[in-house]
């Protein structure tokens, strides 16, 4: 039982930092677009040439 | 600001200009006297340090540009001559649309706007809720722009002029504050719930008293984000309805919130009594929950009017040298003048109201008339400005400027709609004012009555009286579901301008339809194909179009519509002559044809085959050398829906009239068709209004339909009264509504809308006063703790907004051409 009085005002601490994160997450934009980047994944964009060898797009490692 | 060498090199501390020689200009900032160089940057940093926004000096890194940067609290700075200019309206009155930040409910909505009639030489505030945007109309010569804005502030408001960017950031930045709060709320809600539950949990004294007073603590420190951030809105708002002694829901909210942390941080400081930090927190969490809802909600009815206001674009391809040459240049749409020629490229949407000289395409008109097919639009015929051109690139003859274009005065139209409000929730309103009052009454006695009865729960049952109560839900009933069904009926093609529409078109009980363009297209259409020769009819038909392809007149535009309808076929006409008021002759494959009048065709094709013409129709003849092909009959065509509503109307009960100004025989034999009983023809503008009123006299409630120009007088004298509009009609329309798409089944959608709309506001009211009835009694009964009452009235306004959300969907079923047939 002692751990609690340990383990307590460490919870605390815990909520208070992950509040920090999630403002600056927030103000950084990161919860503006949910989707988008969702999507964004799924296009091959790494493929040197997209138009011509967009099969190796897939097979890329 | 003279800017020659000066001997001062003291800068302007507000722009950073040299002070000019003798110079008495002064500002106390910071406790210190800072120079300025002009009476305007004085004023301007005397505006700033009064607002309290000293730290925009500390922080600022760099200096204005310009001299008089509009800064948000330059309040002085709108009543400059340029600024000024943009508020004028066309009457000579002073007229602004400002965007209004922090509007919460509907009792922002009648403070502001009593605030605004306080105002000197105000003439009408309307404060639209949903897009929050308020539009005052005001005389320019007794107030200034800046009183307005002022008296707005002076009541807990930030107002300050429209511009879509500015506003659409202003959303964005509202919306991210409300989930940052709501996230606050939640988080410390499940890690205060964590420390409250092994005390519920556990028997009495089985917790070391050591732990509990620790996990008190934890749960005071955990509450702290939750009251002093989450809970801004509830205490700011409640402040504001103090300040103006108007008792909105805030003030119990803040009350039951604020006692409920004091009383329980007074228990772990002191270390007696009970402690309410989960009930607290969840409220706070519940009722943002709630709210958030019902922004979204707003948002979304919103979005349909927003879209419109984006559709115009800004830019246009303007043809300088047109027709010898071909070349675009980027202008402003503004600067369009009639006359000029500008290029419309399939994707883009149509700047202005401008005619097809050369091209064809296909149009989207979805945005204008709610009309989700693309339309076929060909040389000679307008396009609307807000349609977009889909196929082909063509070209345009600019016949309108921008401003006085279709779409610009739909948007105008829009925004002067839906801002006024019904007396429904007029009363709904001032009753939840009242409610609030005789609550925080209630909420006095039942503290006293159980600190007398039983002191140790007098404080959690007077906070559960508190939160338990849901003014709320009574003042959201009403606004919450006309708003989301003006803009269902928006997306269906009906504009509801006056807010009462909904409201009178359920307890209509006489719909009076006007006959020429209402019930009738209002131009000749083919109604049927006599052949009288070899030909098929889809043969004759083409050639009847290929003939009459080239002339304006509305019978030849509705042979060539017909053929429009069959499969395309080129047929090549030479030689078309036009043979005044009988008809036209062309040559066909080396074959004469003529196509007109009776005595025109017989000179060409021999003696008349048959002669039985119907009489209410206008016949016209097809034939060549020698040979008769075929007789088209053709009238102005009853709409393909006019049966369909009328049968409509008359299933609800309701009595249905038709007026016209067309001869009376031929009115009663289009009644008799339709299966109206009591139909009018011979009336003049005057009469028509008279037999409106005499009906109204009888205590009947009239619907009038009718094309919106003609019928100006009788539709205002209607109690609710639609106009078909399309085009130019628009924006001399009178009507309460417009059916923008002009066709007539919307009244059909308008008339279901009516009365889904009534009974989902039935339904709330009647939920919101059961609701109320039960749970207030309960709460003061101590049959409720804070944690129940919260969520009893988060759920409680959830339910109304949700269900008001219900008459955004569209019905499944279509009333267009299916049920005509």
């Amino acid at each position: 039982m002692e751990a609690l009085y340990l383990l307590i005002p460490l919870s605390v601490i815990v909520v208070f930092v992950a509040l920090w994160v999630f403002f600056r997450a927030m103000d950084g934009g990161q919860f503006d677009d949910l989707e988008g980047p969702g999507m964004r994944i799924l296009q091959d964009d790494d493929s040197a040439h997209p138009e011509t060898d967009d099969s190796q797009g897939h097979t890329k490692k | 600001m003279n800017r020659t060498p000066i001997k001062s090199i003291r800068p302007c501390f507000h722009c950073g200009l040299p002070v000019p020689e003798g110079g008495h200009w002064y500002v106390r900032v910071d406790a210190m006297e800072q120079p300025m160089c002009c009476p305007g940057c004085k004023a301007v940093a005397q505006a700033i340090v009064d607002s309290g926004l000293t730290t925009y000096y500390s922080s600022r890194q760099h200096l204005p540009e310009g001299v008089a940067a509009p800064l948000p609290d330059a309040l002085s700075l709108y009543d400059s001559p340029e600024l000024a200019a943009q508020f004028t309206n066309d009457a000579g009155d002073a007229q602004a649309i400002l965007s209004v930040e922090g509007i919460r409910c509907s009792a922002c909505v009648w403070l502001i706007e009593k605030r605004l009639s306080q105002v000197p030489g105000l003439k009408s505030a309307n404060l639209n809720v949903s897009t929050e945007k308020l539009q005052v109309i005001w005389d320019a010569a007794l107030s200034k722009p800046s009183d307005i804005i002022r008296a707005v502030r002076e009541v807990g408001y930030v107002a300050y002029p429209f511009d879509p960017i500015q506003h659409g950031d202003l959303l964005r930045k509202n919306a991210r504050t409300m989930f940052k709060q709501l996230f606050v709320a939640g988080l410390s809600m499940m890690q205060v719930m964590m420390y409250a539950l092994p005390v519920y949990w556990s028997d009495a004294g089985s917790i070391e008293s050591d732990l509990e007073q620790l996990m008190r603590w934890a749960s005071l420190l955990l509450t702290l984000p939750a009251e002093m951030y989450s809970a801004q809105p509830f205490f700011r708002g409640a402040w504001t309805d103090i300040k103006m002694s108007t008792p909105g829901m805030d003030v119990p909210v803040a009350l039951g919130i604020a006692a409920g942390f004091i009383g329980s941080a007074w228990s772990t400081i002191t270390g007696v009594g009970d402690v309410y930090f989960d009930s607290v927190t969840m409220f706070i969490f519940l009722l943002l929950a709630s709210r958030y809802v019902e922004l979204i909600a707003r948002r979304r009815a919103a979005a349909s009017l927003e879209k419109l206001q984006y559709a115009l674009p800004e830019s246009a391809h303007l043809m300088v040298g047109f027709p010898s040459s071909r070349n675009t240049t980027m202008v402003a749409a503004s600067t369009l003048r009639a006359g000029d020629f500008i290029l419309s490229k399939p994707g883009e949407a149509i700047p202005v109201d401008s005619l097809i000289i050369d091209g064809e395409t296909t149009i989207d008109l979805s945005l204008l008339t709610g009309e989700s097919h693309p339309q076929p639009r060909r040389i000679g015929e307008s396009v609307a400005s807000g349609a977009v051109n889909i196929s082909q690139p063509v070209i345009l003859r600019v016949e309108k400027v921008a401003r006085d274009s279709t779409l610009a005065a739909l948007i105008r139209l829009i925004e002067s709609a839906g801002q006024g409000k019904p007396t429904l929730a007029l009363w709904a309103d001032r009753v939840a004012t009242w409610f609030v009052g005789a609550l925080l009454v209630f909420a006095l006695v039942v503290l006293a009555f159980w600190s007398w009865h039983d002191a140790t729960r007098a404080w959690p049952i007077a906070i559960a009286v508190l939160v338990v109560s849901c003014p709320c839900a009574l003042s959201l009933a009403t606004p919450s579901a006309l708003a989301a069904v003006t803009d269902r009926l928006l997306r269906q093609g009906v504009l509801v301008i006056q807010p009462h529409v909904i409201e009178t078109l359920y307890r209509t009980t006489h719909v009076v339809l006007d006959k020429t363009g209402t019930l009738t297209e209002g131009r000749p259409q083919l109604r049927q194909t006599t052949i009288l020769g070899q030909a098929s009819r889809e043969q004759v038909l083409h050639i009847a179009a290929a003939l009459e392809s080239g002339s304006a007149h509305p019978l030849s535009r509705a042979l060539v519509e017909a053929a429009e309808q069959l499969s395309a076929r080129n047929v090549d006409v030479e030689a078309i002559t036009h043979h005044v008021g009988q008809g036209l002759e062309g040559k066909i494959d080396g074959e004469i044809f003529r196509i007109g009048s009776h005595a025109f065709v017989s000179a060409l094709s021999g003696v008349a085959v048959l002669a039985d013409e119907p009489h209410d129709m206008t016949c016209i003849y097809l034939g060549t050398t020698s040979v008769w092909l075929a007789r088209f009959d053709l009238s102005d065509a009853l709409k393909l829906d006019a049966q369909a509503v009328i049968t409509y109307f008359q299933s609800q009960d309701k009595q249905v009239i038709l007026l016209s100004g067309d001869a009376p025989g031929i009115v009663h034999r289009m009644a008799d068709t339709l299966g109206i009983d009591d139909a009018h023809g011979g009336m003049l503008p005057q009469q028509k209004l008279e037999f409106v009123q005499q009906l109204q006299n009888k205590g009947a409630r009239v619907a009038m339909v009718g094309d919106g120009i003609n019928d100006a007088a009788v539709l205002r004298a209607a109690d609710v009264s639609f106009a078909m509009g399309s085009g130019a009609a628009l924006a001399q329309s009178h009507a309460d509504a417009v059916l923008l798409s002009a066709k007539l089944s919307s009244l059909i959608d308008a008339a279901e809308a009516a009365a889904a709309c009534m009974q989902v506001i039935r339904q709330n009211l009647a939920w919101a006063t059961l609701y109320n009835l039960v749970a207030i009694p309960a709460a003061a009964l101590g049959l409720l703790a804070p944690w129940m009452a919260g969520l009893g009235m988060s759920v409680s306004s959830a339910v109304v907004v949700i269900n008001a959300l219900r008459l955004e969907r569209l019905p499944r079923r279509s009333h267009s051409l299916e049920m005509a047939h």
